[in-house]
């Protein structure tokens, strides 16, 4: 009986010494769930959700205090992204927040800048370049199109263009429209 | 052939060559035309960068832009004439997108540049220097991928070349441009072998041609001398779409598969094409970078199929006139074979580098584009996908936009050869989804990139503000102390401060009557009147400074 008992303690405390052990130098360092929201939002920084940039959306969204869908500039695809980290239903954007544009990119026309400095103290990511009485310029490809550059600017000489498409980003087109198109004949084919 | 090994690859079709056609008569020379349009990115890799100015005067040759970055090629001017325009311009291209090209209108002397000369002795150049020559004379891959052909030769320090192949295989219907190159030109491929050999080091070479190219496989045989008989073979390889898939050779001629997404050179294995090799040819022994290449201008809409000696920058209609195109007839045009080609927007583009053939294809109503219906699950693709991959799974992955799954199932291991939406009988467009899951996948990768920046930007730039707002207080309270103590201390202290004030600025006096200056060369007189001056200013500083006691 003794023995039985003194059996069982003794390997009840050498396990629970071996996991505590594993426990500590086995610890795998979880990934915290804001910055992997934070990874899928587009990082923008353009506030349109509400919140002064992605990271302080993302903590929200962890603390359950903001909705997934309140991210336009990442739209149906970040949408999507969160709903499947988040084991949540999607839902379309809303739209009070703004609606999901094509890609754009600030651009200041030099002739009438007077070189205020305003949109360099607005712009998130430090993409416009230029000092006090100085033409100022955006870094093209720095640029993350948030727009918070043209509400400062007392010359309204800010404009937003859209990002030019190259060959190195172009994506070929998803085959549906192709699947309609072949399946009432094209009309060249249709014509006697 | 004798000895020569014959292994398979999985999968593949026998399809209808249409490779007579086009070799009825011999290559010629197409004119070069008026104006010749340049893209700046004809290769795998960043675009080159122009070293030319608008106006300038090129002769035939001359580098007209240089390589930008390691995976890139430079572009030479075809012929000479004057720089045009540097500009955005239609290219070759599923997009259709326009790109930056320089513009060169000819002169019809086709001077060629005086730097364009031969090298002497190949043999004595150590690799690195050879691979910089054929870097310089911009030769890309021409089988179609256009990735540049020096970093192929260059094994790296981790890697020996055992075998080096020539892809001479061109297995995709109505292409006959290497067909043509091997039975009239095997010399320089032989030679352009050579030279490669050479470079990489390789044991053995092999030249792997297609058995419906009994005429090429014969000029090749021909030409190759009795003592490189030894080394170089030709080696035939059944005709089966796509033997010419560069793993698929590989794999039929010395039986290495090559591991999903490596380079035949970690199995030891170098795989060129034979019009690549007769460009390398051209640069060493005629110092002639890659400003031409044959282009096969075929198809049923054509009166005349044939191959074309083409300046590269000559725009397609040239080529459709010299066959005899029936223009009005064509309903599809096609740069490439008519399974991995690429619908043309336009006939206005210009032939590139990596331009094999012009294919255009008039109305039939046997190719009729049929209804796409659901996939039956009959699992033909699977059957013929030389690439052993699952069509299926990644059709049904790419379609549900699902990229990591897509990527599971091994999507860039598919070389969209176009085997399997020939063969599926709900003719569901398979490559095209793959086309689109793997730009997607590239667009995705991009994005992410950005994203990061920006993300390491914005903490950057709070940090700065945090940093800047701490050393904004730090500096006020420092004021603030200051101030508090100069008001709330007693009069000692005051005194006392004012005190040290004044025996810093009485040491700084000093220190500046010091530093004498004009010391060097000085008469006795000059020395005497200094010391005069320097006499009356030590009794006035010390008179001030007594004044100043006196204020205090």
């Amino acid at each position: 009986m003794l023995t039985a008992l003194l059996v069982l303690t003794l390997l009840a405390v050498t396990f629970g010494l071996l996991l505590g052990f594993a426990a500590i130098r086995f610890k795998v360092e979880e990934d915290p769930i804001v910055d992997q929201i934070d990874r899928l939002l587009p990082q923008t920084q353009c506030g349109q959700c509400g919140f002064p940039g992605c990271r302080p959306y993302a903590e929200a969204i962890a603390r359950g205090e903001a909705d997934i869908n309140q991210c336009p500039p990442g739209g149906e695809a970040v949408i999507q992204a969160l709903a499947d980290l988040l084991g949540r239903d999607p839902k379309p954007l809303n739209e009070e927040h703004g609606q999901h544009k094509e890609k754009m990119v600030a651009v200041i026309d030099e002739q009438v800048c007077i070189g205020c400095t305003l949109c360099i103290q607005a712009c998130p990511v430090d993409a416009i370049l230029g000092a006090a009485k100085q033409m100022h310029t955006v870094i093209a490809d720095e640029c993350t199109g948030c727009e918070l550059c043209i509400p400062p600017c007392p010359v309204d000489c800010i404009h937003m263009v859209p990002v030019k498409k190259t060959l190195a980003d172009w994506v070929w087109p998803y085959p549906e429209e192709e699947e309609e198109r072949a399946g009432t004949p094209p009309a060249r084919e249709a014509a006697p | 052939m004798n000895g020569c090994p014959a292994w398979s690859f999985p999968g593949g079709l026998v399809l209808d060559g249409h490779k007579a056609e086009s070799t009825r008569e011999p290559v010629a020379a197409a004119p070069v035309p008026p104006v010749l349009v340049l893209p700046l990115q004809q290769h795998i890799g960043n675009p080159a960068v122009p070293v030319v100015e608008v106006g300038q005067r090129v002769a035939r040759g001359q580098m007209l832009a240089r390589a930008d970055e390691y995976v890139s090629a430079p572009v030479h001017a075809p012929s000479s004439g004057t720089v045009a325009a540097i500009e955005e311009r239609p290219v070759p291209h599923p997009s259709g997108l326009a790109a930056p090209c320089i513009v060169i209108e000819t002169d019809g002397e086709d001077r060629p540049h005086p730097d364009c000369r031969p090298v002497p002795d190949y043999e004595a150049l150590d690799p690195s220097a050879l691979r910089n020559i054929i870097r310089e004379a911009g030769i890309v891959g021409l089988g179609g991928a256009g990735f540049p052909t020096f970093i192929k030769l260059n094994p790296g320090p981790d890697h020996a070349v055992d075998t080096l192949i020539l892809n001479g295989a061109e297995c995709e219907p109505w292409i006959t441009c290497d067909d043509m190159l091997m039975r009239e030109r095997p010399r320089e491929i032989i030679e352009g072998l050579k030279i490669m050999r050479h470079a990489l080091r390789a044991r053995r070479c092999l030249i792997g041609v297609e058995d419906n190219k009994p005429e090429a496989i014969a000029a090749l045989e021909g030409a190759l001398e009795a003592d490189e008989r030894e080394t170089i073979r030709v080696c035939p390889v059944p005709t089966r779409y796509p033997a010419g898939g560069e793993k698929q050779l590989i794999l039929a001629l010395t039986g290495k598969a090559v591991p999903s997404q490596r380079l035949p050179v970690e199995v030891g294995i170098v795989c060129h094409n034979v019009g690549t090799a007769a460009a390398v040819y051209r640069a060493i022994h005629r110092g002639e970078p890659l400003v031409s290449r044959l282009v096969t201008v075929t198809g049923p809409a054509m009166e005349r199929p044939r191959n074309l000696e083409v300046r590269v920058g000559t725009p397609v209609s040239d080529l459709l006139a010299l066959a005899g195109a029936r223009t009005t007839d064509i309903t599809e045009l096609i740069m490439g074979g008519p399974m991995m080609g690429f619908e043309l927007a336009s006939d206005a583009v210009p032939v590139i580098k990596t331009t094999n053939c012009i294919l255009g294809l008039d109305h039939d109503p046997h190719r009729q584009a049929a209804p796409v219906r659901p996939c039956i699950r009959c699992g033909e693709c699977a059957r013929v996908c030389p690439a052993k991959l699952l069509p299926q799974e990644l059709y049904w992955f790419a379609r549900a936009r699902d990229m990591d799954k897509v990527q599971d199932f091994h999507l860039f291991d598919c070389i969209e050869c176009g085997c399997c939406a020939y063969v599926c009988p709900s003719h569901i467009p398979l490559v095209q989804y793959y086309r689109f899951a793997k730009t997607r996948i590239w667009a995705q990768e991009k994005e992410r990139r950005k994203a990061d920046l920006a993300r390491r930007r914005h903490e950057f730039r709070l940090q700065r503000l945090e940093r800047e707002k701490h050393e904004k207080e730090e500096r006020q309270r420092r004021k603030k102390e200051l101030l508090k103590k100069a008001r709330g201390g007693d009069e000692a202290a005051k005194q006392a401060a004012i005190q040290a004030a004044l025996e810093r600025v009485k040491t700084r006096r000093e220190q500046q009557h010091a530093q004498a200056r004009n010391v060097e060369p000085q008469t006795e007189a000059q020395r005497r009147a200094l010391a005069e001056a320097e006499e009356r200013r030590r009794r006035l500083a010390g008179d001030s400074d007594g004044g100043d006691d006196d204020a205090v």
